[in-house]
Formats: structure tokens, C-alpha cells, sequence
């Protein structure tokens, strides 16, 4: 078959679609979103009724995947990793009611934080929930495993995690597809009880869980291929190295002709035996991972002195962040023949609002109806008005988590700070904003939200929100006054008006909302673009609109 | 047989496509490739750059290491200069002069051309003002593409096929028109070397 040039993402929706996923669900998320937008744009989606539309929130989207899987067909979720944060609690429990159809999550982490709030490493979710983890390090086996996590989900009826991170999920190769299989058929389980967790039966299938989790180590260690123990010559230093770690290694192994015993982690559970072989074999071991030191961890044991160990713990590598080739040379005590430094006159560039954004002119007039109360009281949350920290505006006070800007606010308003504000986006208010406001109307805690309403889900290339269009509803719908929900324009020539209206809610004390609805700029250009080519039919392609 | 590459820019700037032409006519050459894309917060207008690497045998590291890599392409001039650090020794620098000025503390333009004249192996080239000059100002990518072409281990033949394949999607014209662009920056590199 023809070999396909995929990012690691696309590698996986592809992979999805061709083992007869029957469904994805995710809420987007750098690096995980284009494992979604892959199978939109797909045309085979829409030709063989595979489902695949964004959800609310990481947490819908894991139920919604949990459901189907339910029915007997096979289902994915996506998220980045702070999105199974949100998830998690589905996530723990579907590894205790098991599942029926095959089930994968995919999550994938950000080393480095190079879009992201913090660099956590959802391998620790899946030892926490006691499910195997598979963690690909090139593009084929991002694609491969999915066939197998499917069939490894299915064989012990348990979810499986598959671990990307952003190197791999936006970095191409070539990947060679298998033949594509039919999806399944509904067959609902053949307990009808497997996934009531009352307290009795859940003890029952955590015994289960328990249970499988020798199988699964066997699993790791002879069954699937994806761990591999390779020998070699010089035992003075062993590596075991996991997930895209590896590649590292390998590359720095070959340049420099070394033959040292080699350990390839893609597989959790460990594999305790090849660990164990490698460990006794050489004098000592480099643990390389990328992410947080997982394994180096299990294997330095307590007390965490160990002399046969190393890695990102005593500063062979370093302790945060994003590996890379340089990171490993050093490690293996080879020099680095780094090009010229960069020039004093090179600035950093940060990322910025695009020209002609609506969240400008809306920082514009909140920053001037604040004046009067002075700073520190504008709480916020995640997307691209988070930028509106950054000079000249340094218009907010946080960014925590999706929702945290209203329940924060809140929080200070129930302390006394009055006026206490949140900027949110319409994305993230219908993600984990809603539910905090509706706190806040059946405390009357006198809060002003500010609802960046861009009509997308900007930072993440413009999926669709689910907030479109519903945004004053929701509010009425949860008990806001719909007097003091107002609807500003967010542009220029309304800057005075706009300034009012926020000083006269900031002056309220109750709940408003104040919703600064422009849509986003490049979704607009894109929409222009789109209709030149196609005309104004909105029948056309692209669902991203 | 080893290419490894840092194409570089602003988010916005349409340094993929040049990713996706030499990518793949890369792979229409028979070559392996690995790809590395930022996606993401930095293409809010942010610094973003692109790791190509083509080889005749297989490719560990999506990642080029420090001091490897053949050739810095740049849509930008100041962002030429970020990456020299990966630069080896007998690499080339090909930049293209006009500066995206979104921020407010961008140096002065000469001072950024005095740098990358220092350097052994340049090509500058005004990539903008040519892209004009053909009646097409939005395909600078192609022309700063076809500047580095003299520098890329793949015959030009499949490098202009992949451009065509690339662009043909968005009609005729268009894939003329980067045609034309890819040409002008090869000739205006090549008769500098
Ligand atoms: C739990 C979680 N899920 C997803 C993300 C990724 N993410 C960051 S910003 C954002 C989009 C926010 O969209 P919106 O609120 O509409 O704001 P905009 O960017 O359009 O201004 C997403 C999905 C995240 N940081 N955390």
C-alpha cells in the first residue's frame, strides 16, 4: 500500500479510521487537535458514518466515547493533557467498569510547555488507573498501535491510553497503512450490570482490574513487539529509553558508532524481566524519558540514591522540559559542535493578537473602564485573550485553568473585592465557565463576566464552539438578570459606548454579563477566501467555518 | 547522504508550504524525511520554525542536533538569526530582508544585515520586492524556497514539481504565478554563487 507522509496526530486518526473506529470525541487541544480535524476533513468520515464532531469539554467527550464503546463498536477520545485533568474522572472509572467495544484514549502531552499551562506526563494517569499505556516514538507506530490498542482494549475489556507529545504529534514521516477493517456491530455487553458501579460490583471489577494486571505486564513484555531489548557489546552504560526518547538515543548511537545494550520503552506496564536484564547486564543505566521521570523513579526505588541509576533526576539530563539529540549527547558524555550564538540584536517574538482581532478593542475598553478601581482584579482563563496579559495591555491577573477566570472571580467577590472581573472566552465559558457562573447566581456574588465572544475556538486554529449563538440564552437559562446581560461590538468607533456599558456593570452588584461578540479575524479572511473560490454556497467543504 | 534543514519565520508567514515542497519532493526522490511543525500558541505571529530532514537511509531524531544542520532558510530576517546556533560549519544562511515588525522592540534592520553579512556562507535576498516585481507579492515563500534550492540535495526538476503539484490544487494561475516566484529566487541566488 501506498506509504502516506502523516503527522503523528494524523497517523493516529488515520490508523482510527482504518481499524473501523465507529466514533472520536475530543475537545481541541495543542498538540492533540489534529487528530480530530484529520478525520473531519476525511472524506471517508462522512462516506462511512463515522462519527466526529467537537464536544463540550474533554469530560463529555470521554462519556460520549465510553458510551459507545458501551454499544460494542470501537471509539477514541483526544485531548491534550490537561484536558484529561477534566476527564479524569470518567477516566478512573472506566477502568474500573471496563469496557465493551474497544476503547482508546489518546492524550497528548506538551514537554516544554510550548502551548500549554503546565508539562504534567499522562503516563502517571495511566499507572494511576491501572491501564495500559502504549507510547509510540515515530509516526508508524503511532499508527500501529492503534490497531493494536484496539485489539488489546477489546481482549482484556479495559481502556488503553496511547501517549503522544508534541514532537510526535506535529512532526511527519512516512507511515505504510494496513488494509482497513469494518467497523462493529452493536452487541451490548453481556453483563448488564458491568457498568453499574454501586459499591458492590465495583469492588467486584476493581478485583478484575487487579487481576488482569500480571496479563497486561506479560503483554508488555513477550506478546507485543513495541518493547524491545537490544544487546550490545559495551556494558560499562545501559539506556533505556521510552517513547520518542528513543529516537534520540538511536541518533546519537549511530552518528558516533556506539554499541551499547539498549532498552525501548513504548509498552506499560514495565516489562519487568527485560528491566531487570539490562539492569544486572551493565554497570549502569541511563534512563532517558520524555516527560517527567516515570521510570527512573520505579526503578531508583526508596531511597532514591542509586548509583547504578541515572537520568532527569541527578542532572544527567536535565530536569524540565522537551529532550532533544543535544540533551542525550550530553548525557552520553559527547561534545556538541553548536553552530555560531545568537546575536545580541536577535528580540524574542512572542506570540500577539492578530491585526484586527476583536479581544483589542475589547481590552481597550475594559483597561479603560478599570482605570477608576485600579489593577488586580481581572481574573481570566485560556485562548487567545490570555495574550492580553502581555504589554501594552497587562489588562489580567490569572490564567489557571479552562473556567477558573468566573470561579475565581467569584471567589474574590465572596472575599469582598468589588468590582471582581473575568474575561473568558466563548469556547472555554460553554467548556468549564457555565457551571461556575451558575454558582455565582445562586450565591449573587457580585461578579462581571466578560465573554469574549470571537464565535470560535481561536487558539487552537478556529474549531467551532459550542457556544455559538446560545451564549445569552445559557446566561438566562441559568438565572443571569437579563437586564444586566449586555451585548457590546467590540471595534473601534463603539470604544466610548462600549466603555460604559462596563463601568455601569462593573457598578452592579449582582451577576452580569457583558458579551463582546466580534467574530475572530481569520476565520473570517478564511470565510471571505472560501466564498471567492466557491461562491457564497454554504453547502461547501470545510466544516471549519 | 544527509539534509537537515531549519526553515524559519513568523507564524503566518507560510513557512510550511515550503516544508511541504521539499518534503515532498523528497519522498518523490525516493528519500526519507521527517517534518517537525510548530502548531499552536506561536503562530499567533510568534517565532516559528519548521526541522526538515532528508536522508538516503532512515532518520532517528525528528529534532536536528546543534551544529547540523546544511542550510537556515528564513522568511525573516531577525528570525534567520535565531537558529544559527544549529548552523554547521559549511552551512548556508538564505534570508530573505523584510522585516516583520510586530513587536516593538525590533532592532534596526542594518544592524540585523551587518550580523548575517558576517557570516562565511550567506545569500540575502529581498525576496518581497521580487515577489512584486512577478506580480504575485504573496508568493515571497516560493521565492525564498527557490533561492535555496542551489543548497538542497534534490534535483531542482522535482522541487518545481512538487511546487506545481502543491499549488495546482488552488487553479492554474496560482500554481503559475509560484512557479514564477520559485524560478526568479533560484536565478537570483544562483547568480551569486
Ligand atoms: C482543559 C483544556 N482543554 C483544552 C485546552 C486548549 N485550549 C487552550 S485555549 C483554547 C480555546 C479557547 O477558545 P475560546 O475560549 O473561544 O477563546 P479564543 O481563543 O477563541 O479567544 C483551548 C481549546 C486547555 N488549555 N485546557
Amino acid at each position: 500500500m501506498e506509504k502516506l507522509m502523516l503527522l503523528g496526530d494524523e497517523a493516529v486518526a488515520k490508523a482510527g479510521m482504518d481499524a473501523g473506529m465507529s466514533g472520536i470525541y475530543a475537545y481541541p487541544g495543542t498538540p492533540s487537535t489534529e487528530i480530530m480535524e484529520y478525520v473531519q476533513n476525511s472524506e471517508r468520515a462522512s462516506a462511512e458514518g463515522i462519527f466526529c464532531q467537537w464536544s463540550a469539554n474533554e469530560k463529555t467527550a470521554m462519556e460520549a466515547a465510553l458510551g459507545m464503546s458501551y454499544t460494542g463498536k470501537r471509539a477514541m477520545v483526544c485531548m491534550k493533557h490537561v484536558g484529561l485533568n477534566v476527564a479524569a474522572d470518567p477516566f478512573m472509572n472506566s477502568a474500573i467498569t471496563g469496557v465493551n467495544g474497544g476503547f482508546l484514549v489518546i492524550v497528548a502531552d506538551d514537554p516544554s510547555m510550548h502551548s500549554s499551562q503546565n508539562e504534567q506526563d499522562s503516563r502517571y494517569y495511566g499507572k494511576f488507573a491501572m491501564v495500559p499505556v502504549l507510547e509510540p516514538s515515530n509516526q508508524q507506530e503511532s499508527y500501529d498501535m492503534v490497531f493494536y490498542g484496539f485489539e488489546l482494549s477489546e481482549k482484556y475489556r479495559i481502556p488503553v491510553m496511547v501517549r503522544l507529545t508534541t514532537r510526535l504529534s506535529h512532526s511527519r514521516s512516512s507511515v505504510k497503512p494496513e488494509a482497513s477493517r469494518e467497523q462493529k456491530k452493536i452487541l451490548l455487553p453481556s453483563d448488564p450490570r458491568q457498568f453499574v458501579l454501586l459499591p458492590a460490583i465495583a469492588r467486584n471489577r476493581y478485583k478484575y482490574l487487579l487481576s488482569v494486571q500480571t496479563d497486561l505486564e506479560r503483554e508488555s513484555e513477550i506478546s507485543s513487539s513495541f518493547n524491545k531489548l537490544l544487546d550490545g557489546k559495551d556494558k560499562s552504560v545501559g539506556f533505556i529509553a521510552c517513547g520518542l526518547a528513543y529516537n534520540y538515543l538511536m541518533e546519537i548511537m549511530n552518528d558516533h558508532e556506539m554499541d551499547n545494550p539498549v532498552l525501548k520503552i513504548s509498552q506499560y506496564p514495565l516489562p519487568s524481566e527485560k528491566i531487570e536484564i539490562i539492569t544486572a547486564n551493565c554497570n549502569k543505566v541511563v534512563v532517558i524519558e520524555e516527560g517527567y521521570p516515570l521510570v527512573e523513579e520505579m526503578l531508583r526505588g526508596f531511597p532514591v540514591v542509586n548509583e547504578k541509576i541515572e537520568g532527569r533526576l541527578d542532572g544527567t539530563l536535565p530536569r524540565d522540559g522537551e529532550l532533544n539529540p543535544d540533551h542525550v549527547a550530553k548525557a552520553l558524555g559527547i561534545a556538541v559542535n553548536e553552530g555560531p550564538p545568537v546575536p545580541p540584536v536577535v528580540k524574542n517574538r512572542p506570540p500577539s493578537f492578530c491585526a484586527g482581532c476583536g479581544h483589542i478593542d475589547m481590552f481597550n475598553a475594559l483597561i479603560q473602564a478599570m482605570e477608576r478601581y485600579g489593577p488586580g482584579r481581572v481574573f481570566s482563563d485560556i485562548g487567545c485573550y490570555t495574550l492580553g496579559a502581555l504589554p501594552p495591555y497587562d489588562a489580567i491577573n490569572s490564567c489557571v485553568d479552562m473556567g477558573a477566570s468566573v470561579t475565581m472571580a467569584k471567589g474574590a467577590a465572596d472575599a469582598g473585592l468589588h468590582p471582581s472581573v473575568c474575561v473568558i472566552g466563548d469556547s472555554t465559558f460553554t467548556h468549564s465557565g457555565m457551571t461556575g457562573l451558575l454558582d455565582a447566581v445562586n450565591d449573587i456574588s457580585p461578579i462581571t463576566v466578560l465573554i469574549g465572544d470571537n464565535c470560535t475556538t481561536g487558539m487552537t486554529g478556529g474549531q467551532e464552539s459550542s457556544a455559538t449563538g446560545r451564549l445569552e440564552d445559557i446566561c438566562i437559562g441559568l438565572g443571569v438578570v437579563p437586564d444586566h446581560i449586555k451585548l457590546i461590538n467590540p471595534l473601534k468607533k463603539h470604544h466610548g459606548e462600549n466603555v460604559d456599558t462596563i463601568i455601569k456593570e462593573l457598578e452592579y452588584k449582582g451577576v452580569s454579563v457583558i458579551i463582546a461578540r466580534r467574530e475572530c479575524i481569520q476565520v473570517t479572511m478564511r470565510r471571505k477566501k472560501q466564498e471567492k473560490t466557491y461562491g457564497n454556497n454554504r453547502n461547501q467543504p470545510s466544516r471549519k467555518i | 547522504m544527509k539534509t537537515d534543514i531549519v526553515i524559519a519565520g513568523v507564524g503566518g508567514q507560510g513557512i510550511l508550504s515550503i516544508a511541504a515542497c521539499i518534503g515532498m519532493a523528497a519522498i518523490e526522490s525516493g528519500l526519507h524525511m521527517k517534518q517537525s511543525e510548530v502548531h499552536g500558541m506561536s503562530q499567533r505571529g510568534g517565532a516559528v520554525q519548521s526541522n526538515l530532514r532528508i536522508s538516503d537511509r532512515e532518520i532517528a531524531s525528528d529534532l536536528i542536533p546543534l551544529g547540523k544542520a546544511k542550510l537556515v532558510l528564513s522568511v525573516e530576517p531577525m528570525e534567520s538569526l535565531r537558529y544559527l546556533p544549529w548552523l554547521s560549519e559549511n552551512g548556508w544562511l538564505v534570508t530573505n530582508t523584510t522585516p516583520v515588525k510586530n513587536i516593538t522592540n525590533y532592532p534596526d534592520t542594518e544592524e540585523i544585515i551587518t550580523e548575517i553579512r558576517s557570516l562565511k556562507n550567506h545569500i540575502i535576498v529581498d525576496a518581497d520586492k521580487l515577489a512584486r516585481e512577478i506580480g504575485s507579492p504573496r508568493s515571497s515563500n516560493m521565492v525564498m524556497l527557490g533561492a535555496a534550492t542551489p543548497f538542497i540535495n534534490i534535483g531542482y526538476d522535482e522541487i518545481e514539481k512538487a511546487v506545481k503539484r502543491l499549488f495546482s490544487k488552488k487553479g492554474d494561475n496560482i500554481a503559475d504565478l509560484n512557479l514564477k516566484a520559485l524560478r526568479s529566487g533560484r536565478s537570483s541566488s544562483s547568480s551569486r554563487l
